[in-house]
């Protein structure tokens, strides 16, 4: 039969020879490799004290962008739901009262905003479709939790700290990605 | 009287047809069906006197008639121009045309918002789907777009005039279809508008169907107004016993859940109103029990309206309550339980306008 990789090899069936059956220098020969990786670098860091950076794509999770003067981005259009391939995002929209522009950016907007992560698969489609820049994927684990009940998170969980009142816990809400 | 049936041939886009003297190119092609079709913006066809406005529906004419088969010199609109015998049209099959479609879109598009994220009409709009099928991504356009002053149509529609394309087919049927029409178009050129004079609502039985008739979202229903995304609610045909003398009763009623969100007139393949109903029917009868269900309505799979609707799904039998020996399960969560979007005490679609922060706030009294 024709091989499909150059790399399968027939297997020896010679009986060992007399060095082989000593067996000690290939124990030496392993402890020598075992003994040379105390002095490499270590490929693990200390987690939690130490994190490594994230990759440039990860997609964590969901926050919910706020404008340069706090006012929330999301309209309600249903266009992340609509995309959303795990059928996770649920909203209903309201209209914005006369007194309420400081806190919403346009005159419809999200009065509840759902996300079942326990649905969500992290695929960013949500973020793709979103026509007013307002759903972004954090460089953010989703916590572990006791319950399923925890892993619905409305507006309250997602909203992005507001950049005028907080602007540190913004800035850290924001992670240590450039925004271009 | 056979010899009076004489019917004119017309070839649209090389497809032959036979059709009645006297029909337009439009109502032609729409017999053929298709891509054929031509787009209408302001042509409808129940309404009489519409037509001849938004300039979509243009074709070219390579063939006058059998008589005088000279072509047309310039491209004509085929809703206002009559088919001849022997004449040959040419739709999707000429550059012209949709070089000239495609700059009468951009034109409709120099003033429109583009705000369709919060536009209600979204999904089922013919400006929508027009422009994705013949629009720029970028526009040329480098100045301000025109807004105006807002009026208040009374309590049952919203009007937003900056959206509007000034197609008149409201205008033609408050006019066809009522006994007193108090709006119309104001204002002459880039400063026309819909308005109603000195703010006077409109309050005729059949004033809801300006609605339905407009194409964009400069005219939507005040008591559907932002409560949800037409692409997720079901639309059922249903009629109703209506008393009132002009109206059939037969609607489209659009539900998500067991709630009635809005009632609209049934519409056919073309995005136009079969038959006309009256506001009762259209505002205030938004439950179940009003009404007769007939069945889904029929959606084209390509509609974003079809997505999420599960054809032919069988509820399975439960059959855990047999096996516990008729104990419930107990679930590990109940998603009714735990969010707040869909929640009973809040019931949306029985508001009467639009819902405000203030109804989702639980310590404050309704």
């Amino acid at each position: 039969m024709q091989p499909l990789t150059s790399r399968a090899r027939a297997v020896e069936r010679k009986p060992m020879t007399m060095w082989e059956r000593m067996y000690l220098p290939a124990i030496a020969k392993g402890m020598s490799i075992t003994f040379s990786h105390m002095f490499k670098k270590k490929p693990t860091v200390n987690y939690p004290e130490k994190t490594r950076p994230f990759s440039p794509v990860f997609r964590g999770l969901h926050v919910l962008n706020r404008d340069e003067q706090g006012r929330e981005r999301c309209t309600a259009c249903g266009l992340c739901a609509v995309a959303c391939p795990a059928e996770a995002i649920t909203m209903e929209g309201a209209e914005r009262l006369p007194g309420e522009e400081n806190l919403y950016r346009e005159e419809k907007y999200a009065a509840k905003y759902e996300i079942n992560m326990l649905r969500c698969i992290f695929c960013g489609l949500c973020e793709e479709a979103c026509p007013k820049d307002a759903i972004y994927l954090s460089e953010t684990f989703a916590p572990a939790n006791y319950t399923r009940k925890g892993f619905i998170y409305g507006k309250e969980e997602l909203l992005i700290p507001n950049p005028v009142t907080e602007p540190e816990e913004f800035a850290k809400a924001q992670g240590g990605r450039v925004k271009q | 009287m056979a010899d009076e049936k004489k019917l004119f041939k017309v070839t649209i886009d090389n497809i032959t047809i036979e059709v009645e003297p006297g029909t337009s190119i439009l109502q032609a092609a729409r017999r053929i069906g298709g891509d054929v079709a031509p787009p209408a913006m302001c042509y409808y066809t129940k309404l009489k006197g519409s037509g001849g406005k938004c300039r979509t529906c243009l074709v070219e004419v390579a063939a006058g008639s059998t008589a005088d088969p000279r072509p047309m010199p310039k491209l004509v609109a085929s809703c206002r121009t009559n088919v001849m015998d022997g004449m040959v049209v040419k739709n999707i099959t000429s550059e012209k045309v949709i070089d000239a479609r495609n700059g009468v879109v951009e034109m409709l598009l120099i003033n429109h918002p583009l705000d369709c994220p919060i536009c209600d009409q979204a999904g089922e709009c013919h400006l929508q789907d027009l422009s994705y099928e013949h629009g720029k991504e970028g526009t040329r356009y480098e100045f301000e777009r025109r807004t105006f002053k807002k009026h208040d149509l009374g309590p049952y529609i919203q009007l937003h005039m900056t959206r509007c394309i000034l197609c008149y087919r409201c205008v033609f049927t408050a006019d066809q279809l009522t006994e007193k029409r108090v709006h119309g178009v104001l204002d002459r050129g880039d400063h026309s508008e819909i308005a109603t004079y000195i703010e006077k609502s409109l309050e005729n039985d059949f004033i809801g169907n300006i609605i339905d008739v407009c194409p964009v979202g400069a005219l939507t229903d005040k008591t559907f107004r932002f409560k949800n995304r037409v692409w997720f609610l079901k639309p059922v045909d249903a009629h109703r016993n209506c008393n009132h003398p002009k109206c059939n009763g037969k609607a489209t009623l659009w539900y998500r859940g067991d709630e009635v969100f809005r009632v609209t007139a049934r519409k056919d393949q073309w995005g136009e109103v079969e038959d006309w109903i009256c506001n009762e029917c259209r505002f205030e009868k938004k439950k179940t029990s009003d009404w007769e269900i007939e069945g889904p309505t029929k959606v084209n799979r390509h509609s974003v309206i079809s997505q999420g609707h599960y054809v032919g799904t069988v509820r399975p039998q439960e059959v855990v309550y047999d096996v516990m020996g008729g104990r419930a399960p107990k679930l590990l969560m109940d998603i009714h339980n735990v969010s707040e979007v869909n929640r009973p005490e809040i019931d949306l679609s029985k508001l009467e306008r639009p819902a405000h922060s203030t109804d989702f706030s639980p310590h404050e009294e309704r």
